[in-house]
């Protein structure tokens, strides 16, 4: 047991080996998300990360030194984002000729998740640190964070906030829209990207490529509405 | 595809300098999302290697995810005292966000759906 301990310390100490667990991590979760027929439940980020947690936390390895290899597949987030154009220029035509109806559920979708994350929080007695970090919780991550420190908040568990709405959308998104019969494609995206951000935009794209238009460009409009609507918001009600 | 790539980071580079010079309220790759696709819309096309370097990375979109999701749960412990208001808001707005925003748009969209196919059957 000792030599394999040596091992792990070798091989930890560079960044080839967390790198790799990540991916492997993310097949096995790709593997046993396609084996189940693709149940939303099993959403491989979700899978990747429960496995990754449990191995990190067995060998004792902390965070910074897993990110040390992971850091490379951290980074693709900007580019991937920078070309999130790529669908919304494609399917643009059908993006513009919905623009009214676009803007008007995306702003209202967005007052929902400010509304109902703090309305819920505040009538079960959460703090008012952790309704300021609920509050952006919709919004892809630095953005969330920046409105929750500017706010008072605490941005670290924003953070957290904001990947878990991130996973659940995922996970619970398709199921909500299955149960209301929503068949529109632009519909489900526009749901999706308002509610959770990169991650529900990487779930739509994955199904469709309207979708994923409209998901993407809800992330990004959503994050706009917020960090102009949420410290109004803020200052009327509290 | 060196080009291509090249095209998306200094996309990426100017979102970046723009919103901080300005202090706007985007992430710098949301905004580099904006000039690409301006860049696109001047071109009228997508070069095909951008188009190819840009879907190979939205093919594995989720996979990216992933380590900020590993550095969050290691901080799960944040949630602490207020563990019951968080798991009821979390799940209670997400549902009724997807839900409105859906909703709205599926019936106000309606007149602007033609022939084509938007309906999903997942």
């Amino acid at each position: 047991m000792s030599d394999f301990a040596e091992v792990w310390v070798y091989l930890s100490a560079s960044p080839l080996l967390f790198l790799t667990l990540t991916l492997a991590a993310f097949q096995a979760g790709s593997w046993i998300y396609q084996r189940s027929g693709y149940k939303p439940f099993l959403n491989p980020v979700m899978t990747a990360v429960i496995l990754l947690v449990a191995i990190l936390t067995l060998t004792e390895t902390p965070y910074p030194a897993y990110f040390e290899g992971a850091q490379f597949v951290h980074f693709l987030l900007g580019p991937a984002t920078v070309a999130l154009a790529i669908p919304l220029y494609r399917q643009f035509e059908r993006v513009r000729r919905s623009a009214l109806a676009l803007v008007v559920s995306l702003i209202s979708g967005s007052l929902t998740a400010i509304g109902t994350a703090v309305g819920l929080g505040w009538l079960l007695g959460a703090s008012r640190e952790t309704l300021l970090s609920l509050a952006p919780k919709s919004v892809t991550a630095p953005v969330a964070m920046g409105i929750t420190e500017q706010l008072g908040g605490l941005p670290s568990l924003t953070a957290v906030l904001v990947i878990l709405t991130g996973i659940l959308g995922a996970v619970i998104g398709p199921m909500v829209l299955n149960l209301l019969r929503i068949r529109d494609w632009r519909a489900r995206g526009l749901a999706l990207g308002t509610a959770s951000h990169g991650i529900g935009t990487a779930r739509a794209l994955q199904v469709n490529e309207l979708a994923g238009a409209f998901s993407g460009l809800a992330m990004g409009l959503n994050a706009l509405a917020t960090a102009i609507l949420l410290p109004v918001l803020w200052r009327l009600f509290f | 595809m060196l080009s291509a790539l090249t095209l998306i980071l200094t996309c990426q580079l100017i979102g970046e300098l723009v919103t901080r010079f300005f202090g706007l309220p985007l992430p710098g790759p949301v905004a580099g999302m904006a000039l690409l696709f301006a860049l696109l819309v001047l071109r009228g096309s997508v070069p095909e290697t951008v188009g190819a370097v840009g879907d190979a990375l939205l093919k594995n979109l989720s996979l990216l995810f992933v380590p900020a999701g590993v550095g969050v749960m290691a901080h799960l412990g944040l949630i602490g005292q207020d563990l019951l208001p968080i798991t009821v808001a979390l799940i209670g707005s997400t549902v009724a966000t997807i839900a409105v925003t859906a909703l709205l748009m599926s019936r106000l969209a309606r007149g602007s759906l033609s022939a084509e196919a938007v309906k999903a059957d997942e």
